[in-house]
């Protein structure tokens, strides 16, 4: 108990690396997966050959050896060398996006379409139709994916330990390394590091679950309770390996 | 009037006989079905239209034509003696393009059988929202109109509820006063009394029947409400399979049709109701 108290600090070091590069990493991919995923639902075929072809590329490479590919190859083509963690904000957030473009896109095409012919009725041009009518209601939908994307984007930070970055696994690692306590003690730290994490992202994006069904008039389970409660199993499409 | 000046502009019309809105030889096809085969309709200016027939009929599809939410195949639609389906380009007329009908289209407003309205919004947002972010009028200056529309239709004291918490009459009443705050002067309504419980279809048609009073906007109305078709309109349009079967005033229509479809039709329903 000692030893997890006087490794606390260390311990916070390595998680503010960890929660800065699920913060960053998130953020790239929420903007990826706005533009690219609404590019997706565009007439424009050259728009929608854009949006597939990146989300099927970044769908399927492991987010792994892209980051191996951002710190050494990337290099080497360019000249530019990129710092491991500016490497990983990428690798994650271009992986992630990939997914979540698919998810903007799908809830995009979900709203019906009776709505967008309301709005064309008011003569509204395509970004008020999109930025005021349909995406506040595709957004709804999108929520519970995107809170199993960012905790899986979260947990997919851990690979920069790989590349030698101190972040929250690393710290565990070199605990066990320098055998300053039993392998039990230092993992379960992290893990229960990762898994609070976790559960902060749940409530953030319960609560904004809840905001944006309030705002559509849906019903909204006001419990302490059910805002801990995961997102649904089933709604995920996957995420970061 | 298909010909252009060199400026691409539609030739000056003397206003008094030109139609409001003209099918000019419409066509509109859904793959192999051929719904409006070279449809010619005339509708003046401040002129209440009520489009009636059987399923299928091609009610719904002119309205959509108008709304723009549909192409046609086929033929000029002309709207206040310009071009609307098409424009000019070069001296020749060409698919209109967005930015055509956006310049265009907002003297018309629709109102649908389904209410559509804006679930994200508040009922005065629902109003406001087309004036403010299509007309760039300012939202103050809405939202007084809003309320001034929002009491027209009587909902005075649902201005903030959201229109989850409407019934489906006043939710259509919001999507007639939604429609209004653009001030169009044409105004399409598909079967707008076809989605409510029975009890709440008068007060919705009460609605219309004031707008029809107050303002003199050119109204469209498909409709199986025989009462109101007579009450409100100058003249019925009977349709079948993409083509007028007969049109004329509506006592006429109702009182002495003359061809068997008008007939049969109104008989059928007549006996359901
Ligand atoms: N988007 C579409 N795609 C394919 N076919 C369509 C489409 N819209 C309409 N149609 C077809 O066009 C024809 C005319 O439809 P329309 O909706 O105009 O009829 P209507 O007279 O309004 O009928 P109702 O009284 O049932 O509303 C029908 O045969 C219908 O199946
Ligand atoms: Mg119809």
């Amino acid at each position: 108990m000692d030893f997890v108290i006087n490794a606390l600090p260390q311990y916070w070091e390595g998680a503010l690396l960890t929660i800065r590069l699920t913060v960053l990493g998130a953020a790239l991919a929420f903007v990826l997966a706005v533009v690219v995923g609404t590019m997706g639902t565009l007439r424009n075929p050259i728009a929608r050959a854009v949006a597939t072809v990146y989300t099927e590329v970044f769908r399927g490479v492991a987010a792994i050896v892209l980051l191996f590919w951002f710190g050494y190859s990337f290099v080497e083509i360019t000249g530019f060398r990129l710092t491991t963690d500016f490497a990983a904000i990428l690798a994650l957030g271009l992986n992630v996006g990939a997914y979540g473009a698919e998810v903007v896109r799908s809830s995009i095409n979900a709203v019906p379409r009776a709505q967008t012919e309301a709005a064309i009725a008011l003569n509204m041009s395509w970004w008020r139709r999109t930025s005021r009518v349909i995406f506040p209601q595709a957004w709804a939908q999108m929520l519970p994916t995107f809170g199993n994307l960012v905790i899986e984007l979260m947990k997919a930070t851990a690979i920069v330990s790989i590349l030698g970055l101190t972040d929250l696994t690393k710290v565990a690692d070199d605990f066990r390394a320098s055998a300053v306590a039993d392998t039990f003690t230092v993992y379960t730290v992290a893990l229960v590091a990762y898994f609070l994490f976790a559960q902060v992202l749940i409530v953030l994006v319960r609560l904004l679950e809840r905001r944006a069904n309030r705002r559509l008039g849906r019903p909204t389970d006001d419990s302490l309770l059910g805002l801990l409660r995961p997102p649904s199993i089933g709604t995920t499409t996957g995420g970061a390996r | 009037m298909q010909q252009s000046d060199p400026r691409g502009e539609a030739p000056e019309m003397e206003s008094q006989n030109e139609p409001l809105i003209r099918f000019d030889d419409v066509v509109k096809r859904f793959g192999d079905n051929v719904v409006l085969d070279g449809l010619n309709v005339d509708v003046n200016a401040g002129e209440r239209v009520t489009l009636i027939g059987p399923s299928g009929s091609g009610k719904t599809t002119i309205l959509r034509l108008l709304m723009t939410l549909e192409y046609v195949n086929g033929g000029t639609i002309w709207v206040g003696g310009e071009p609307f389906s098409h424009m000019y380009k070069g001296g020749r007329l060409v698919p209109a393009s967005e930015k055509y009908l956006r310049a265009r289209r907002k003297t018309i407003g629709m109102v649908f059988q389904q209410f559509n309205l804006f679930p994200n919004m508040s009922v005065l947002q629902n109003v406001t929202e087309g004036p403010v972010h299509s007309l760039g009028i300012s939202k103050d200056e809405a939202s007084e109109r809003a309320v001034e529309l929002l009491e027209m239709v009587g909902l005075q004291d649902k201005i903030n509820a959201h229109p989850t918490q409407l019934s489906g009459g006043q939710q259509q009443r919001v999507a007639i006063a939604r429609a209004l705050a653009m001030r169009p002067e044409i105004l399409l309504l598909d079967e707008v009394t076809s989605a409510l419980d029975p009890e709440l279809v008068a007060g919705v048609l009460d609605v219309l029947r004031e707008i029809a009073r107050e303002t003199d906007i050119t109204m469209l109305c498909v409709t199986h409400e025989m009462g109101f078709a007579r009450d409100v309109s100058d003249r019925v349009f009977m349709f079948d399979a993409g083509r007028i079967a007969e049109s004329g005033p509506p006592e006429q229509i109702f009182g002495d049709p003359q061809e068997d479809r008008t007939k049969s039709f109104l008989k059928a329903v007549l006996e359901q109701s």
